[in-house]
Formats: structure tokens, sequence, C-alpha cells
């Protein structure tokens, strides 16, 4: 008899609201109906980037030939023609501006991880490179226009590069002091204890761990260094020859770029031009995300100890 | 062990102290790391001083007049830039619009587990690929897709209300809506990452609370998590703001380069980045130094942004450090 008391429901007679969820109280009717449209809103801002793609298929893959990547842009009512050139342009600048900004970008991580990471100079350039992350690519022109072309009086590949380093420079160093700080507290007090100096620890252990990291913050920066228009436009223009023509090499002189290329015969009433302009941004496209999928890759790689 | 063999053994060792040139690299490369570093801090001040010297000419001959003056005659030496900045700032605000409504709502939605880690993740590089577009091919398919996609909606609107002045005008190519459009999904992936890191840096047991005195999902994020968020998210937007003034090749093809100051959506009208990209190239002498003078307004106008934007997200980054996981 008791046992059965002790089974009777102890709510019975309490009037309890619903436990159970259901659609049609406005609160869970709200909270359904928003998910719905964050949910759909993400789909909607992923049709850009399928539109682009779409387009760039289409429109750019029916003109792609080898002539494409072996002839210089034609003229103005010509047909055919390619932009080998300006892809070659476009690898230089970016080359010389590698050369500058990735041993610049370590050096300066290395400071900010290793040896002042808590000291006031160390927080400063930090806030600097993340002002200089946000920093107008069209400034980086007119500072390189300033500093580079004004002193040596003409357009040409070299300045394009220090324009280009600047925007580099940033990702680089931000993203190579992240890796360097990823190694291992473990191999950093192996190496002193055996008595390395601060130099030898850096080179020996430290650069060599955090190596994939610092290869991805690289291949992003050149990534976005590559579809970089508006620098190139203050210091490198554009020029319908090859760096090498005439039996000499044309370093100080204006240098073709895909981006360029793109920009310039954008706005032309040609229909050739326009093909060209859609085959260009295809190229450019592919040579962006291959760099981008590969910094992922490296980053993947990176250890996790 | 004789004890000739244990100072023989002794020369022999891997680890030895440093001899006098270990110690002239250590110091040398430990200087270097120190100068490159200083140099950073070096450049932006560079970079203000030069860009701010080659405006000097222009800034001693027109004063605050080039600021105020609407007309751009570079024939009879008349320069005013009032309508690009009124531009900048215009298209900057309706990308922000678009950017943040979009960015915070994928934030949220990536963030709150409604999809499988898995899913989110890739959902996640996707919006983050928008990012890797170059802006010149943005702007070519804005010429390509996006005006012609809009022109038949805004002339629709421009016919039936058109007194409203956001639809005072007609869209008959290059306009303000396609450039402050493609703008926006330019500064979106900006806006989603940041506000994403900021969402889920709110410690798990806040959410938890929420959710155990009986509030739905909906009821959590907009009540706890979006607010305990709100620094990150405000600094994102900040930073958003500063990459739409500053961009330029989108803007140089898609606002129309015209000389306008319309509230007009559909009005084409100019920005201080696209005006140098466009003037510049055929620019001579004097204007060089106006365009000189319109690069200085930007750096200042986008320094402030960005310092801003880098500030709140310090501030925000420091929020949580006091909440144990």
């Amino acid at each position: 008899m008791s046992t059965h008391q002790a089974l009777r429901d102890p709510f019975e007679g309490i009037d309890l609201p619903r436990l159970e969820k259901s659609i049609y109280s406005p609160r869970a009717a709200f909270s359904s109906a928003l998910s719905v449209l964050t949910g759909a809103m993400t789909l909607v801002a992923m049709l850009p980037l399928a539109s682009v793609l779409a387009m760039l298929i289409w429109r750019g893959g029916r003109r792609l030939s080898l002539a494409l990547f072996t002839e210089t842009p034609p003229s103005a009512f010509s047909a055919g023609g390619g932009f080998g050139n300006a892809i070659l342009g476009t690898l230089v600048m970016v080359g010389i501006a590698a050369l500058i900004s990735v041993p610049f970008g370590i050096l300066a991580a290395m400071f900010l991880a290793e040896f002042g990471p808590n000291s006031k100079t160390a927080s400063a350039v930090r806030f600097c490179a993340k002002v200089l992350t946000g920093f107008p690519s069209i400034l980086a022109g007119v500072f390189a226009y300033a500093l580079v072309v004004l002193m040596t009086g003409s357009f040409s590949a070299p300045a394009g590069g220090v324009a280009l380093s600047l925007l580099m420079l940033p990702t680089v160093m931000l993203t190579a002091e992240e890796a360097i700080r990823m190694v291992p507290a473990k191999m950093r007090e192996a190496a002193i204890g055996m008595g390395c100096t601060p130099t030898q620890l850096a080179w020996r252990v430290i650069l060599p761990t955090a190596v994939p990291g610092i290869l991805t913050g690289v291949m992003l920066a050149v990534a976005r260094a590559a579809g970089e228009t508006a620098p190139l436009i203050f210091t490198a223009l554009f020029s319908n020859d090859w760096l090498y023509s005439h039996g000499r090499l044309n370093l100080m002189e204006p240098t073709a770029s895909l981006a360029v290329l793109i920009y310039n015969f954008s706005g032309m009433p040609f229909d050739n031009q326009i093909e060209l302009a859609w085959s260009a941004s295809l190229v450019l496209v592919l040579i962006v995300l291959v760099l981008n999928i590969g910094g992922q890759i490296f980053s993947k790689r990176s250890i996790k100890l | 062990m004789s004890r000739h063999d244990v100072v023989a053994a002794d020369r022999e060792t891997i680890s030895k102290p440093p001899t006098r040139f270990d110690q002239f690299v250590d110091r040398t490369f430990r200087g270097s790391t120190v100068a490159f570093a200083w140099l950073t801090i070096l450049l932006v001040v560079l970079i203000v001083l030069q860009i701010a010297e080659k405006a000097l000419p222009a800034v001693r001959h027109y004063g605050f007049s080039l600021i105020t003056s609407t007309t751009w005659d570079s024939n009879r030496g008349q320069y005013g830039i009032l309508p690009e900045i009124w531009g900048t700032l215009y298209s900057s605000i309706l990308g922000l619009m678009i950017g943040t409504a979009f960015g915070v709502a994928i934030a949220i939605f990536l963030s709150q587990d409604f999809l499988p880690p898995k899913v989110e993740l890739v959902c996640k590089n996707i919006i983050e690929l928008l990012a890797a577009i170059p802006s010149v091919v943005y702007g070519l398919w804005g010429i390509f897709v996006v005006i012609p996609l809009l022109r038949p909606p805004a002339n629709w609107l421009h016919e039936h209300l058109g007194q409203i002045p956001l639809f005072g005008t007609a869209l008959s190519g290059p306009g303000m809506l396609p450039a402050a459009l493609v703008l926006g999904i330019m500064i979106l992936p900006t806006i989603s990452a940041i506000s994403r890191d900021a969402l889920v840096s709110v410690p798990h047991k806040l959410k938890e609370a929420a959710l155990g005195l009986g509030a739905t999902r909906w009821e959590t994020i907009l009540g706890v998590v979006v607010p305990t968020a709100s620094t990150g998210i405000f600094g994102s937007m900040v930073l958003g703001f500063g990459r739409a003034l500053g961009e330029t090749m989108a803007l140089a093809m898609l606002v129309g380069n015209s000389n306008e100051l319309s509230v007009s959506l559909f009005s084409p009208g100019n920005t201080l980045a696209a005006l140098l990209a466009n003037h510049f190239p055929e620019a001579g002498g004097a204007e060089v130094q106006v365009l000189m003078y319109a690069a200085l307004v930007l750096l200042v106008i986008t320094l402030l942004v960005n310092c801003l934007g880098a500030a709140i997200l310090t501030k925000a980054s420091a929020r949580f450090s006091g909440i144990t996981k």
C-alpha cells in the first residue's frame, strides 16, 4: 500500500506549464524563424562567390589557350593577343615584394615573439602592424610613388614591388609571430639547456619548427599582393611589351601586370579586350585561390603539441 | 678511465660555451630584430610624413576651400573634393549596412552550433574565400552582372517612388547602389570573421546558464551571447568601415566617376580613392598636388577609423580574461 502511494505522480493536481517545445508557441516560432532567416542569409552570401566563379569559367574559359600566355596585349582594333607579359610582370613584382617583406616581417616577428614579447616597443609595433593591415592599398601606391618613382624618375617594376611589399608586410609579420609563439616551450628550454645562444635557438630550433606557419602567412600575403591593382597604377602603370624586349631588360620601365590589364581592358568598348579581361581574371583568380588553398594546407601541417 | 681520456672527451662534447664569434653573431642578430621592429613604426610615420609633404603645396595654395568646393576643372585650375568625400562616406556607410547585416547573421549562424562542426568549417572557409577574390575582379563582375541585374528594379523604383530623394534619379549604368552592394560583399568576410571570433570566445558558462533558465536558443543568443560579444562585433564593424573607405578598384569601376553630390542611390558619384585611381595616370603638375591633398584626406580618415578599430578589438580581447572558462 505504501509503495503504491510512492509511485503516484507527485505533480498530480498541480497546474504545470507545458514543458515540450511547441512550434505554435510564439517564443519557439520566433526562435525557429530567426534560425531559418540567418541560415538563408548565409546561403545568399555565398551566391556572389558562386556567381563570380561561374562567370569566370563561362566568359573567361572560352578564350583560354596557349596564345594567351605567350603573346602580348593587342592594340585597340586588332583581334587575338594575350597577356603573357602581364603574367610575368605580376610574378616579378610580387617576387620583389616578397624579397623585401619576408625577411623584414620574419625578423620583426622574431622580436615580437622571442626577444621582447612584453616590451612597450612590441605593443607599439603590433599596433602599427594592425593599422597597416587596414591601410588602403592605394595609399601604399601613393607612398611608393613619392618614395621610388619620383626618386628614380620612372615608373618601374621595383617601384611596384615596394608598394606591394608594404601590403604584404603586416600579414607576414603577424602570422609569423603567431607561428613562432606556437613553438612548444619544451623545445625552447631543451635548446637553452644545451647552451644555445638565443640566436642559435632562433635559427636552429624555432625557425625550422615554425616554417609551416610562416609559409601560410607568406602565401596569403602573396595571394593578396598578386590581386592588388590600385598601388600598381601609381608605380608600375602598364606596358604592352615584355619585360625583356629589343635585346635588353627593361626593369626600370613601366611594367604590365594582370590586375592593371583587367582594369584597363574592362573599360574598353571592344569585345576582344573585354574577353581578354575575363580570361585574365580567370588566370588571376586561379593563382590567388591556389595560393590560398596552399596556405591553408600548410597551416594544417603546422605543429600542434 | 684515465684523466687524459676525460680531457679529450671534454674537448669533443657537443655542448660548449659560445665562442666570441657566437656572441658577436648573437648580439648582431638580436640587434637587427629590434631594428626591424622599430622600422615598422618608422614606416608608418614615414608614410604619413611623405604623403603630407607631397600634399603641402596644394594645402598651402587651396587651404580648406578644396574640401568645401564641388567643382573639378583641371583646365581652369579649379579643384574641389567635397563630392568625393561625401561619396566615400556615403558608399562606405551603405556598404557597411549591407556587410554588417549579412556578416553578423553569418557569424551567429556559423558559431552557435546550428550546423555540424564539419559543415560549419566548410561554410566558414567558403565565406572567407569571398575575401580572396581580387577587387578588380569584383569590379569586372559588377559591371557585367550586378549593374544589369539592378537596373530594372532600380528604374521601377525611380518611376513609381521618384519623389523620395533616395530614388531621385534613374540608374543608367554605374552608380552608388551597385558600388555599395559590391563593397558590402567585399567587407562581409572581414566583419563575419572577426565577429565570429568574438562570439566563439564568449564563455560557455554564460550560455549554459541562460539555457538552463529556460531561454530559447535565440533568446540566449540575442540576450546573452551577442551583448557579451558586442565590443568585438563593434570592432569588426569599425575595421570593415575602414576597409570600405580605402577600397579603390571596385569603386573606381562601378561608382561612375562623376563629380556629383546626391543622396540618390542610383546616381553616379565618386570616392576619394576612385578619384586618385582615375585621375592619377593622366594628371600633371598642379593636379598631382591636388590628388596628393586628396590622398592626405583619405589617409587621415582611414588612419583614424583603423586606430579606433584596433583599439576597440584590443579592449574586447582583454574583456574575458577575468572570466574563467
